[in-house]
């Protein structure tokens, strides 16, 4: 068996390469808003993985109790964010993105 | 320190927390009609809030929770500004909440626990806590942005709130664990050791920089600032009102902190980014406010263009700067106030009205409400015997010392642009045809607050003045 580790360069780079999709996908998504929900909770992932990362790298707990943080603040923001989604659905029958316009300059 | 001293020495927040949800469970039981009697509880508690943090019997200066949370004159200088404004935004909905047959008992408690995450922002001093204090303050926010749940409007500015809104926390987070992987710290006094022990590396300042950008979505600064005017304009007006205010106070105050007090030694690494902000915010604030028809949208320009004043002062980087970015915000917060209690007094056959050329005549059909207006208007225009133009100097010479000339100058060519729109409304006030008069019977603490923040704004208070900047004096000096 061929003794091989994973270093931190390869986990920060996943969550960069996440965090970028996750961006990307809130400004090119034109259809749903729903896909834009789970872009946000793609990024807070990227951003977990990262925190994780550096505190086995640096040996540290820190990291990991900030983790946790964010998961449980990630799922309070869901909820708020579904249910706003609701709202929005319930006036408007559609929930695609092009049609949050009725104010423009 | 035994826990129920360091309770103690929260007892502001925990007076908040524990009231607002006593409140909110009260409010389940007692339903909708209890909805004023649960606002005036929320007041109360504010008020309470603002007594504690005035007379706190403890030392000026304290850390919490491992150094997670500190009490010094800066939090409370923040801290008493927000209460009051939290509380003024409660009082001032009523009215208008009544009409729209909307009071609901959920707006003070929403209200309250915003207020709560304001205060855990301006006390945080580890980047968990300042995490933690953004999101209770956000979660607040997004819910009281799409409050008219029945309003196409109201639920647009809520949806793109939030969105807007989580993005940046993304951001601000991904910077902060950067911040974290490069110094092996949460806590601003250990990162700030670290970086001047060791330099700022390139990791450092990418994390530095995706926390900038997180923070200056907080504040609306340019280039963040694209929710705002959406915001302000969808969200129910008392809901704009204290949007304007408050979250902007702890949002700088926030911004102010964590720069000064954990990167001062990369004071030549942010300085730009943080003069860019300030003048991409100064120019939007400026020149996109001029072809805005709807006084709430305009006041949205007008608040961006705000925090590139205060930014400036930021930039500096010394305690001069941070006196007088709190000073120009605790008269940004008056002023705003005073300016969304006149446009919740723009009424007409039970609507409200939101159009700019809607004032237009307004010295024939109601001369103290014309008043107070120009009084305000000239304030936030920064025309000279009024408080604003005392905030803008303390910036603008704040600058100047630290050698920041050139901003200076940009930032006063930009208040001579943006004094075009404040000013064409007052000439539109003063000068035009009367529209049709605005209804009469605005609640007596809209006029109250009117009044208040006008008069705030007349040099007749030089006491006022000179107390207001001992204050920001002793809050800036805590951080250094």
């Amino acid at each position: 068996m061929v003794d091989f580790e994973v270093g931190l360069g390869a986990y920060l780079s996943v969550a960069a390469i996440l965090f970028a999709i996750g961006m990307a996908g809130i400004f090119l998504n034109r259809k749903n808003v729903i896909v834009i929900l789970m872009s946000i909770e793609l990024m807070l992932l990227a951003v977990n993985i990262n925190l994780v990362a550096f505190s086995q790298f640096l040996g540290d707990l820190t990291g990991q109790i900030f983790a946790f943080m964010v998961l449980t603040v990630a799922a309070a923001e869901a909820a708020i964010g579904l249910a706003i989604l609701v709202a929005f659905f319930r006036n408007r029958g559609d929930i695609a993105v092009d049609d949050a316009s009725l104010m423009k300059n | 320190m035994g826990i129920f001293q360091t309770l103690s020495f929260a007892a502001p927040e925990l007076v908040l927390v524990l009231g607002a949800m006593a409140l909110l469970i009260t409010g389940v039981f007692a339903g909708d009609k209890s909805a004023k009697k649960i606002g005036y509880g929320c007041v109360a508690l504010l008020l309470v809030a603002v007594l504690l943090v005035l007379f706190s019997p403890t030392a000026p200066t304290a850390s919490l929770f491992n150094g997670a949370f500190r009490i010094d004159a800066f939090s409370s200088f923040a801290k008493v500004i927000i209460y009051l404004a939290a509380a003024l935004a409660i009082l001032m909905s009523d009215q208008y909440f009544a009409n729209e047959k909307l009071r609901r008992f959920e707006y003070p408690v929403l209200i309250v626990l915003a207020a709560f995450g304001m205060s855990l922002m301006v006390s945080a001093t580890d980047l968990i806590s300042l995490y933690m204090g953004i999101e209770t303050q956000s979660l607040a926010l997004y819910i009281l942005a799409a409050f008219k749940r029945d309003s196409r409007r109201s639920t647009e500015a809520g949806l793109k709130y939030f969105v807007l809104g989580a993005l940046s926390t993304c951001l601000l987070l991904y910077g902060a664990s950067l911040i974290y992987g490069f110094t092996g710290s949460t806590s601003f006094e250990e990162i700030s050791r670290i970086a001047s022990l060791e330099g700022a590396n390139v990791g450092l300042i990418i994390g530095l920089v995706f926390l900038i950008s997180g923070l200056a979505f907080k504040v609306s600064a340019a280039p963040f600032h694209m929710w705002t005017p959406d915001v302000y304009e969808g969200a129910p007006t008392p809901v704009t009102a204290f949007f304007a205010a408050a979250p902007k106070l702890a949002g700088m105050a926030l911004f102010a902190r964590v720069l000064v007090s954990s990167f001062p030694g990369a004071l030549d690494d942010w300085q730009p980014v943080i003069a860019m902000i300030a003048v991409a915010s100064m120019a939007v604030g400026a020149f996109s406010a001029i072809p805005q028809t709807n006084i709430k949208r305009l006041m949205a320009y007008s608040s961006i263009g705000h925090m590139g004043y205060a930014l400036i002062g930021l930039s500096a980087g010394t305690a001069q700067g941070v006196k007088s970015v709190l000073v120009y915000m605790a008269i940004y917060v008056a002023m705003t106030i005073g300016a969304f209690a006149c446009i919740l007094m723009m009424r007409r056959r039970g609507g409200m009205t939101e159009n700019i050329s809607d004032l237009s005549g307004l010295t024939k059909t109601n001369m103290p409400l014309a008043l107070i207006l120009t009084v305000l208007l000239f304030s936030l225009a920064g025309v000279p015997p009024a408080a604003g133009f005392f905030g803008k100097w303390l910036v603008f010479f704040a600058a100047v010392d630290a050698g920041l000339v050139w901003l200076a100058i940009v930032g006063v060519f930009a208040s001579a642009v943006s004094a075009y729109y404040y000013l064409r409304i007052v000439w539109f006030m003063w000068f035009d045809e009367p529209a049709e008069p605005f209804e009469r019977g605005a609640a007596p603490v809209l006029q109250f607050a009117a009044w208040g923040s006008a008069l705030l704004m007349l040099p007749v208070l030089p006491v006022f003045m000179g107390r207001l900047i001992e204050f920001a004096d002793r809050a800036a000096s805590a951080l250094f």
